[in-house]
């Protein structure tokens, strides 16, 4: 920011700072850099559109005032109707301040485009080179989050932790229906779409427990997909990984698709280690055995498809009615008032957090990270690295 | 006129008071039609743009389409919009026979058309190459199919007019539909100049 | 014959005594409130004798006048509808929190915002504009009636068969549970497999044939059908945001219907355009909803716009200040809005790039609305303002619009979105726009050209009541969601868990009730105009000394609308005409040339509920039975040649009379 912007934008905070006062505006004092700089954005935009805002405003109750037709001292000119000074007046205000607001624009949504890797913790401080980052690898469950921490080997549910002022790379899908993954104290929400993945780069600058939750109607759930998200100091993280390994149970494949089922208010569930490939193969939509994973499907299209005789593959690769296949009854039921209850899968170990603290040492890094490029929509990867051809681009 | 020359004592005329008759409308709003027609259209194809190659793991084009089938049938309706032009032209003589035999050689033709696109689906839903199979067949049903009903319903419009000519005559309501209907058939002719040449060639050969 | 299920499926296919939502306090007392009201309704009817009338003045009328006030009956009724979504909602939502679960579960919670705001958009604000458009379009071009008169009635028939669709399913089953665009997977046949999401797609699919007939029917009156001497820069600025209001409807209206169209195979034909597996992509559903969408919005905003700069200029007594300007803005509006889509889904992923140019071309946009407000500022700049009910709507909107645009500007910076989309702030940006823009502009409209549809005023003040009470209700209502927006809360909930946000819920829920006066003083107002006729009876013509042609008719104006097609001079051509010394004349009447009426429309759009109906609940035999009859009266319809008459100079002679005479002694 350059030092003319930095003191634009401290006049602007301090003329807005007694507006937020009495209420608790989490959008407007977020707790993370990136929430933080687009909460800077919303200030700046808001005090360049006011400079053309209130003069309008005033004029307007001035004129409506001014010219009643009871006041007869003042003017009235009924052929009045054109003035070229005006006019240019009229377009050119306006013009400058979008061209403002554009370049602020431009710039900001590169620099704050999620799926860019962090350049610093905060304002104050740039990222340091021997900074590892926490790669967080988000599923939205009907109606509930799982997250995997593939660097830590755990899972968790409706839960999420990660220490203060460390990169994190989230990796967002879905497992149904879209929804938006929205920590609303760390960064902007990104949406989670089923058989693609999306990214957010964030950093948590304190300490603290905060809402997370969809912020995309995904159905009768919804409103109860909310989860808390926790930013910890190393210690008190590493002390958080302990518990999830202590009291977690195994997230394999079967407990997956238990857990894949629709469920509502849903408890906080640990998992001490997670099938290594679990994630990509929900990604890929292929968590249940037998299926082909949609990596396998792009590489066979893009080789020119698998010619007539491939009717077995059609089965291996549906999917969206597979609870009606398994014999289950769909989320959405066929009239009004069946108001299904909400039913939780039965799984006898899961486990409800009970805050206990138990230290322990951690390895963060005990599987590699699967960074890829950016490349607008990522798609589906299919465990090895090798992106696959994207899904909207995918004509040439 | 405007205001400059007229002197402002001078009472300018503010109405007709001859009977006033606008141009008539339909060929414009016809034009309209089309067009919001062509957009149904170009989004079918720009669909078959973004998922046509998402064969699912099955057949793709080069697997599935009879390239000499789809040219006689290209043939059936370029031919037929010819013919249609033929009895346009009788129209304009006023040669009511001659325009009702070229209309129904039109429609003849039409009707070959749309048969041999019905064997060509049945053929492939028989090879287990049906809309459902993947989002390709998807978008090349929907496309497909979608000109095929535009082209049934002209033949319907077709066969009406045509009853309709041989009960009152080329009178001036029917020469207006007949040209309506002319443009709905070189449209239809336009658009699948697009599927032949977008989803058939470049799908097998390209 | 009832134990066979075979043969009750055949029958009914998917439809089943247990689809009656008997169950269902809340809509059984809905049910019998409709049942009563609308056997009142047949009763007096029936007792006035009024049904010949019915459907020989009205139901088949061609007139374009009659049309567009039986839009804005439709439009107003739906409101009613819409907003009683709207008040359970908020209620819904002030209650709601921690252990209370309100009175709406989700399931039923979640219809509701679905067709509030399905309801709001296609059934109240586009009747409401096509109305406008319809009433006022041919006066001000100084024509007859529209280009297709048939078309015109079959196209607002096709609209009240969608909401009729919209409304069954309040009582028959259930509406989509998806949100009011239905985006897929989620509105899929695997997510959604019920008859919601089936009423939603034959509901629009079936209003949206009625839209875009009418948009084409529109551009082709306004293009060929002007008076002579009406340049199109002469042309009222009503007009001209008619015309590319209609221009985006037709460009805009097939990209719904297509869209419709493959949602709908999706779920009948089991094709993959929109699912999750064999190669189908949610997104590109996403991308094309959106690409009608947005324009969507002008659609509703530019008539809006329209009516203000009629009102303005009328109420300053001044001529619009910079008409090329609003011309050129409007039709800027009119392009830009295409290249704006993606604004509604930057979290989608998409480039930095990408996102960057949509919010940049969404911020010019505002760049021409902007120049619009000058206008009318600068129009009631050195003008002598008469405080009638329009102008207090103008005056109301221009302070709310600016506000509702800053927001937007705001939700149009990329990464100030991230942390914006979904969020109560969002909801308020664009109740903002379309409550202070569209809804302001269609009331204002509606006590402008009252007088001229019924010849007599409207009740000033009742008129003010409901404005103070929609102005102040509407910011009661929606400053609270912007905070809260703002504190993080997203759309659509049915519960909320912290219990301290409750206050600002009910606040906004007093905004509601506030607003609900507002609409109660509006119906008030109509019973009381009615009532007061005589008082406020207006024999002129031109109550409000106003601008353009349809002031120089009589009100209501003849069937005929001129009795001589007016020569136009100048762009205020009314006012110009005053100016100069217009005589009307009084005698010379020629025979009138005029369409005849016809029932085709209206027995083609119950054949299409018919058609809906079955393939919303698989009532094959009802499908093919209504489809072939569809196509029946369409061919039989076309051996109809005999389509129009004459009104004789003597009966043209008869109405110019008696209006001299009333004139006569008004003087």
């Amino acid at each position: 920011m350059t030092p003319m912007l930095k003191r634009f934008f401290q006049i602007s905070l301090a003329l807005f700072l007694p507006l937020l006062a009495g209420c608790n505006m989490v959008v407007m004092s977020p707790s993370g850099d990136i929430a933080a700089q687009q909460r800077d954005l919303i200030v700046i935009s808001v005090v360049l559109m006011l400079l053309i805002i209130v003069p309008v405003l005033f004029l307007t109750l001035y004129f409506a005032w001014h010219y009643r037709r009871t006041n007869v001292n003042a003017a009235y000119d009924p052929e009045w109707h054109h003035s070229t000074r005006l006019e240019v007046i009229i377009w050119a205000a306006p013009l400058a301040i979008i061209i403002a607001l554009g370049a602020v624009t431009w710039i900001s949504t590169h620099k704050l485009d999620p799926y860019r890797p962090l350049d610093r913790i905060d304002a104050a401080r740039p990222i340091p080179a021997d900074a590892r980052p926490l790669t967080v690898e988000v599923v939205a469950l009907d109606w509930k989050w799982l997250f995997f921490y593939p660097e830590l080997g755990i899972a968790t549910v409706n839960e999420l932790a990660a220490p203060v002022d460390v990169p994190i790379n989230f990796k967002i899908t879905a497992s149904s229906v879209m929804n938006s993954f929205y920590i609303p104290a760390l960064a902007g929400q990104v949406y989670a779409m089923p058989g693609m993945e999306t990214k957010l780069h964030a950093v948590i600058n304190k300490e603290g427990e905060f809402d997370g939750f969809s912020a995309n109607y995904s159905g009768p759930g919804f409103s109860h997909m909310r989860f808390k998200f926790h930013g910890l100091n190393q210690q008190r993280f590493d002390e958080w990984i302990a518990r999830v390994k202590t009291q977690g149970t195994a997230l394999n494949r079967d407990a997956y698709l238990r857990l894949e089922k629709p469920s509502e208010k849903e408890p906080i569930r640990y998992y001490a280690s997670a099938d290594k490939d679990l994630y990509s193969s929900i990604l890929n939509l292929c968590a249940e055995n037998g299926k082909m994973c949609m990596s396998e499907m792009m590489h066979i299209d893009m080789m020119g498809g698998a010619g007539k005789e491939s009717a077995e593959n059609r089965e291996k690769l549906e999917y969206d009615n597979r609870r009606v296949e398994r014999g289950e009854n769909t989320n959405s039921p066929t009239h009004p008032a069946s108001g299904e209850p909400s039913r939780s899968p039965q799984e006898p170990n899961s486990t409800v957090n009970d805050n206990g603290q138990q230290p322990m040492q951690h390895d963060m890094h005990n599987m590699p990270g699967m960074d890829m490029q950016h490349q607008g929509h990522q798609a589906p990867d299919n465990g090895d690295g090798n992106p696959a051809p994207t899904q909207l681009n995918n004509n040439n | 006129m405007s205001k400059t020359n007229v002197d402002p004592l001078e009472k300018p005329r503010f109405y007709l008071e001859e009977d006033h008759h606008p141009e008539s409308s339909t060929n414009l709003g016809f034009w309209l039609y089309l067009m919001s027609d062509c957009l149904i259209f170009a989004i079918l194809f720009a669909t078959y743009a973004v998922v046509g190659r998402n064969y699912a793991a099955g057949p793709s084009p080069a697997d599935l389409f009879d390239l000499p089938l789809v040219a006689i049938n290209t043939a059936m309706l370029l031919l037929s919009s010819i013919t249609y032009g033929f009895a346009m032209l009788q129209m304009e003589r006023n040669a009511k026979a001659e325009t009702l035999f070229w209309l129904g050689v039109t429609g003849i033709f039409g009707a070959i058309f749309i048969g041999l696109e019905l064997y060509e689906f049945i053929h492939l839903i028989h090879d287990g190459a049906g809309p459902s199979r993947s989002a390709f067949l998807s978008a090349f049903f929907t496309l497909v199919g979608t000109h095929g009903l535009h082209v049934t319903f002209g033949i319907i419009w077709l066969i009406t007019l045509m009853v309709q000519v041989s009960m009152k005559g080329l009178i001036e309501a029917n020469r207006r539909r007949l040209m309506c209907l002319s443009m709905f058939w070189h449209f239809l002719d336009v658009v699948w100049i697009g599927v032949f040449s977008f989803v058939y060639l470049i799908g097998v050969v390209g | 014959m009832f134990s066979n299920p075979d043969l009750l499926k055949f029958i009914f296919g998917r439809l089943t005594l247990e689809a009656i939502p008997y169950h269902e306090p809340i809509l059984i007392v809905t049910f019998i409130g409709v049942m009563l009201g609308g056997l009142a309704l047949l009763g007096v009817i029936t007792y006035f004798k009024f049904w010949g009338p019915l459907w020989r003045d009205w139901i088949t009328s061609v007139d374009h006048k009659k049309i567009g006030i039986m839009y804005i009956i439709l439009a107003i009724i739906m409101l009613l509808r819409g907003f009683s979504d709207a008040v359970l909602m908020r209620a819904q939502q002030a209650l709601a929190f921690g252990e209370n679960e309100g009175f709406l579960p989700p399931h039923h919670y979640d219809q509701i915002f679905t067709a509030h705001g399905v309801i709001m958009i296609f059934f109240v604000a586009m009747p409401f504009v096509t109305g406008f458009m319809n009433f006022v379009v041919p006066l001000q071009i100084g024509a007859r009636d529209v280009s297709f008169p048939f078309l015109n009635n079959f196209s607002f028939w096709m609209t009240t068969a969608g909401a009729i669709i919209i409304m069954l399913s309040l009582f028959i089953g259930e509406f989509a549970r998806t949100g009011w665009l239905a985006y897929p997977p989620l509105s899929g046949a695997a997510y959604s497999p019920g008859v919601g999401v089936d009423y939603y797609l034959w509901g629009l699919q079936v209003a949206g044939v009625g839209t875009t007939l009418s948009g084409i029917n529109l551009i082709a009156t306004i293009v060929k059908m002007r008076a002579p001497g009406m340049t199109f820069m002469k042309m009222p600025i009503f007009t001209w945001t008619s015309l590319c209001t209609n221009v985006l409807i037709v460009a805009t209206f097939p990209i719904l219907t297509a869209t419709l169209a493959l949602l709908s195979l999706d779920r009948y034909v089991g094709t993959n355009f929109f699912t999750n597996d064999l190669g189908g992509n949610p997104m590109m559903y996403i991308n094309l909803i959106w690409i009608w969408g947005h324009p969507e919005v002008y659609i509703l905003v530019l008539p809006a716009f329209g009516i203000f700069s009629e009102v303005v200029a009328t109420f300053c007594g001044k001529r619009l200040f910079g008409y090329a300007s609003m011309v050129y803005a409007t039709c800027v509006i009119m392009i830009l809005s295409y290249l704006v889509w993606l604004h509604h889904f930057f979290t989608m992923g998409s480039g930095a790039s990408v996102n960057a140019f949509f919010g940049i071309t969404t911020m010019i946009i505002s760049i021409p609305t902007g120049a619009k407000i000058f206008n009318w500022l600068f129009t009631m700049y050195r003008g002598r303002i008469r405080y009638e009910v329009p102008m207090l709507w103008t005056v109301g909107f221009m302070v709310t619009f600016v506000i509702g645009g800053m927001t937007g500007v705001m939700l149009a910076v990329p990464p100030a979105d991230f942390v914006l989309h979904n969020s109560l702030f969002l909801i308020a940006h664009f109740h903002n726009v379309i409550i202070g823009g569209v809804l302001f502009g269609l009331l204002a409209g509606v006590n402008y050209w009252f007088p001229k549809a019924f010849g007599f005023k409207l009740d000033p003040f009742w008129g003010k009541m409901s404005f103070w009470f929609w102005l102040i209700g509407f910011y009661i209502a929606f400053m609270p969601l912007y905070v809260l927006g703002l504190m993080g809360v997203t759309r659509r909930l049915s519960h909320i868990e912290d219990p301290s946000l409750q206050i600002w819920f009910v606040t906004a829920a007093v905004g509601v009730a506030l607003i609900a006066c507002g609409i109660a003083s509006f119906i008030i107002q109509l019973v009381v105009s009615f009532r007061k006729r005589e008082e406020l009876r207006d024999v002129t013509g031109d109550p409000w000394n106003g601008r353009t042609l349809e002031w120089s008719t009589s009100s209501p104006p003849p069937d005929y609308n001129f009795a001589f097609t007016p020569v136009v001079h100048d762009h205020d051509s009314w006012y110009d005409m005053k100016n100069r010394g217009y005589g009307r004349p009084l005698q010379g009447f020629k025979p009138i040339h005029m369409p005849k009426n016809t029932g085709a429309g209206a027995i083609l759009s119950t054949l299409s509920v018919a058609l809906a109906f079955g393939l919303i609940w698989y009532i094959w035999w009802l499908v093919a039975v209504s489809f072939v009859a569809i196509l029946a009266v369409a061919i039989i319809h076309t051996f109809n040649y005999n389509r129009d008459f004459y009104i004789s100079a003597e009966d043209v002679s008869a109405e110019e009379t008696r209006r001299t005479e009333l004139l006569a002694r008004q003087v």
